[in-house]
């Protein structure tokens, strides 16, 4: 919990003395790899930024993206990992906690949470269960009680995650972007602390998470107040409405170390800390306490002295509890004071820029291992079916996301459970909102594993019919210092990087979380991707298939078996070649899916992702309780044995649901533009069928999959 | 045409309570803070959904013993129309206006889903368009929603007709599947369901026209469109 030599070394020379114990304790919080981005800041460059509808500010800790009409949507995403591993409820609500107020410090509603959870095999561990199902009821219990839907997500279960669990909340925020907060501050402005009071909760949290995991640090994790929250957000949003707020930050990771660093650093101004008038919650609290402390619901405003009446009042009436607690200087340094006596001066560029760090890379030699695999015998199919349909990883999330109020605020038009969500905005077009993983791929092939990523959540959003606008990253890996879990990361920021040059997608916002490991070893490596799409006309809303409606498939099928649900669920099997994009195929795709759309063509549209074409068509035919019968040899793909075609994860595949009339339309639409695709089915009766040449190869009854896929989760949650 | 929609720290469905009466009926409709008096010539009041006081204690216990209520309670004996919705219902419950407790759904778990309801008093200013037995396609969100009440209030409620709406299923374990319920005069009526959720098309998943039927039969009662 402290710097090490070298970093210690840097900051004498910088500040041309040695630094008291306090100040190094706030040093060391602003440095810890949590919220200094040391290893990974030279990386992230390699990310587009810019577009067109990219809003980029000073300060901001959200993205902000214009979406017309004067309107403004903002996005975030962070982790609450270590955490929520040692106390899965507190851990996963005050995730939902700290983001929701980065997407407020821009001066935003929040209008919806998603969240991407991973833990480890749920069938046999109790103890991830415990995890899951506690993380589930601390999501719920602040999201629901805040008023904002939680809308949407996606959840994951490997043995990498034993003993631990991946947390990550995104959030979307929206607003006029007249009232975006400006960022900035004048000598003699005020500094107010406005929110939770200050206690000996989250003690060093950002530090704590900036280590693997060894020993239950109960003090590091921070207490949730959602009640605190919901009334910070509804006084912040009437003082933004009254214009007295210059600036914002929220206060998270290093608590007030960081807030007041990269506050003055950011608005190239100084600041005067007074820390006896923060008000506490605990009495006795040292200097260094108050400094480091992640207690929760605090937001860090800036208001001139002709609004600071205005923002008491405003405080009072909601009830807020807040302290002036310093002023702004024009000296670039900030100063924290005791009851008026000095106990750290440091400048606040140097506090805020940690020395970056050259972390060595190497190729991981695991990789070699597991390139070739033996392709496992081939169960029988019909049973498989069922089996995966049961898969934890497959089966329905609704035990979850009925948990999560998805209503509130009446914007949710596609609800969860769907490819993405929808929620209408008030300038009449409609936000699409999707965030994917998967830790399998990118374990077998971390550069294509998230390219793939990237691209089903891509798929996701096409599939609404809106086209993407936006994208933010969640990089989750195991400890830096070892250059082969290194190697990973930088092997993902550059597919990452890859795939929104591409697609001209820019990424407005990030995280990145190392040290995910415990004494079991490091977590496969886990990017999270969220895309953001605007909708410019209707969203494709789902009609029920009916009998003698037909199911297109667009988009080849190969064998990329690595890192499938199949290959790891049913036959324990580690390794392969994992699904790799095609990106000019993926674009033309995604384009013809988009006309289709447009044209009102599709009855519905789903991607065909986890678990091959066998689960997306099972899914389907459950949504809409009746049978389809596939012919395979219509399949567009390379020569594949049967059980790769049913369960090859191939990306950029999406498939339609299309009424015999509009079929020629849709027929001759593919083939223009090009599209690889296939009618491979026809719905009617009660069978979900397979057949190939030599006849009937796989077989389920609508019924008994639904049965299996619906309930498995919560009877795996309720009974284990 | 006036109404109030009462807020307490931690409502947080009275945004949208206001969106549905403002714009989608085109409803005169004011947000009233905990702390202000109850506006002069209003027609109605709404206790919106939420979280008031984040639910200490119980669900809407604290609401229910703050000023505004005593307020509420001299409209309410006054016959004025008032509608609790979800947390209103628990703060209605709560304060004695409505019979009854709301209890933790018997999964132990908060509950969104959709759901339908069935109109059981249709003599209501909340329930005056329906037929009876009419079924509502409706959003539910709740942790807190299962509706009790001991013998001898059910036989009240069944004897002055004070059973408002009922579930289509049983979706929590609410004693005799009460949805909502209404006081002795009717006037005063809470519901768990969302009516505002569920009133614009493109937000109900099956069909918002039951569900509107609510808000125009408030209009009806007080004289808009008869």
């Amino acid at each position: 919990m402290s710097l090490t030599p070298q970093e210690f070394e840097y900051l004498e020379t910088k500040i041309g003395r040695k630094p008291n114990p306090l100040e190094i304790q706030i040093v060391a919080a602003e440095w810890s790899e949590h919220c200094s981005y040391k290893s990974s800041k030279k990386y992230l460059r390699m990310l587009p930024r810019e577009g067109k509808n990219v809003i980029s500010g000073p300060g901001y800790d959200s993205g902000v993206l214009d979406v017309g009409g004067g309107y403004v949507v903002t996005v975030h995403i962070e982790s609450h990992n270590h955490p929520s591993a040692v106390e899965p409820y507190g851990g996963a609500a005050t995730g939902v906690g700290g983001v929701i107020r980065d997407i407020l410090s821009a001066g935003t509603r929040p209008i919806a949470i998603l969240d991407a959870l991973r833990f480890g095999d749920i069938e046999k561990d109790s103890q991830a269960r415990w995890l899951f199902k506690n993380a589930v009821r601390g999501i719920a219990d602040y999201g629901n009680c805040l008023g904002i839907p939680t809308v949407g997500g996606e959840i994951e279960f490997d043995r990498s995650f034993t003993n631990y669990a991946l947390v990550d909340v995104a959030s979307i925020g929206f607003g006029k972007k007249e009232r975006l907060i400006q960022n900035r501050a004048d000598k003699g402005d005020y500094v107010i602390l406005i929110g939770g009071s200050t206690g000996r909760d989250g003690m060093g949290g950002s530090q704590f998470a900036s280590d693997k995991l060894e020993s239950e640090n109960r003090s590091a994790v921070q207490i949730p107040d959602p009640f605190i929250e919901k009334l910070v957000i509804e006084a912040i949003l009437e003082a933004r409405n009254q214009n007295c707020i210059k600036a914002m930050k929220d206060l998270g990771g290093g608590g007030l170390s960081c807030a007041i660093s990269e506050t003055s650093d950011a608005l190239s101004v100084g600041i005067d800390l007074e820390l006896s008038k923060v008000h506490k919650r605990e009495q006795g609290m040292s200097p260094t306490e108050l400094m480091v402390s992640e207690s929760q619901e605090r937001m860090l405003v800036v208001t001139g002295p002709e609004k600071l009446k205005m923002l008491e009042n405003i405080c009072q009436r909601f009830r807020v509890p807040f302290s002036i607690v310093g002023q702004i200087t024009d000296d670039h340094m900030m100063q924290v004071k005791s009851e008026n006596e000095t106990v750290a001066k440091l400048p606040s560029n140097v506090v805020a820029n940690a020395p970056l760090l050259d972390r060595p890379a190497i190729r991981p030699k695991y990789l070699e291992r597991i390139a070739t695999v033996q392709k496992p015998k081939t169960l029988n199919l019909s049973k498989t079916v069922l089996n995966m349909l049961s898969n934890p990883n497959i089966a329905s999330k609704m035990w979850v996301y009925t948990q999560y109020d998805h209503e509130v605020g009446i914007r949710t038009v596609i609800k969860p459970g769907k490819d993405a969500s929808v929620l209408r905005l008030d300038n009449g077009k409609f936000l699409a909102v999707k965030i994917d993983g998967n830790s399998k791929h990118c374990y077998v092939n971390p550069k294509e594993g998230v390219k793939g990523c990237f691209d089903e959540a891509c798929r996701n959003i096409v599939c609404t019919g809106a086209r993407p606008i936006g994208m933010v990253d969640h990089l989750q890996f195991g400890n830096p210092e070892d250059p082969e879990i290194f190697w990973t990361f930088k092997e993902s920021v550059e597919g990452i990087a890859e795939y929104a040059q591409y697609f001209e997608i820019p990424c407005v916002g990030g995280k990145v979380s190392l040290y995910n490991e415990t004494d079991k070893g490091p977590i496969k490596p886990t990017p999270l991707i969220g895309v953001l799409g605007i909708i410019e006309g209707k969203p494709q809303m789902a009609r029920k298939a009916e009998k003698d409606d037909l199911l297109v498939l667009v988009g080849v099928t190969k064998c990329e078996m690595g890192g499938s649900e199949y290959y790891e669920y049913v036959h324990n099997v580690v390794g392969g070649t994992c699904p790799v994009v095609d990106m000019r195929s993926s674009k033309a795709n995604q384009e013809s899916v988009l006309k289709i759309i447009s044209e009102n063509l599709a009855k519905d549209v789903h991607d065909c992702s986890k678990g091959g074409l066998a689960m997306a068509v099972s899914e389907i035919c459950i949504a809409n309780s009746i049978g389809c019968s596939v012919e395979l040899d219509k399949v567009p793909a390379e020569k594949l044995a049967v059980d790769e075609i049913l369960f090859s994860e191939t990306h950029s595949r999406f498939l339609l649901i299309v009424s015999p009339s509009e079929i020629q339309k849709v027929k001759a639409l593919l083939s223009t533009a090009g599209v690889s695709h296939g009618i491979i089915g026809m719905f009617s009766g009660r069978l979900v069928c397979f057949k190939d040449k030599s006849g009937k190869v796989a077989s389920v009854r609508v019924d008994k999959a639904q049965e299996r896929w619906l309930n498995s989760l919560e009877s795996l949650v309720s009974h284990g | 045409m006036k109404i109030a929609i009462i807020v307490f720290p931690g409502s947080n469905c009275e945004r949208d309570m206001n969106h549905v009466l403002a714009e989608v009926f085109k409803l005169e409709s004011v947000l009233v803070w905990h702390t202000d008096d109850l506006p002069r010539n209003i027609d109605a009041i709404v206790l919106p959904g939420g979280f008031s006081y984040g639910d200490r204690l119980r669900a809407g216990v604290i609401a229910a013993n703050s000023p505004i209520i005593s307020q509420v309670r001299k409209m309410a004996e006054r016959g004025m129309p008032i509608l609790g919705v979800c947390n209103g219902f628990q703060i209605l419950t709560e304060s004695g206006l409505l019979p009854g407790a709301l209890l933790r759904n018997t999964t132990l778990n908060y509950m969104c889903k959709w759901t339908e309801i069935i109109v059981k008093n249709n003599k209501t200013p909340f329930t005056n368009k329906f037929r009876l037995n009419q079924r509502i396609p409706i959003a539910i969100a709740n942790g807190e929603g299962r509706y009790y009440a001991d013998g001898k209030t059910l036989n009240m409620l069944r004897r002055n007709n004070q059973i408002v709406f009922t579930y289509g299923e049983d979706v929590n374990g609410a004693t005799m599947k009460i949805a909502g319920v209404c006081n002795k005069e009717g006037n005063v009526v809470g519901m768990m369901p969302h009516p505002e959720r569920s009133a614009e098309q493109i937000l109900n998943p099956r069909d918002a026209r039951p569900s509107s039927m609510i808000f125009e039969s408030l209009l009806n009662a007080l004289g808009a469109t008869a």
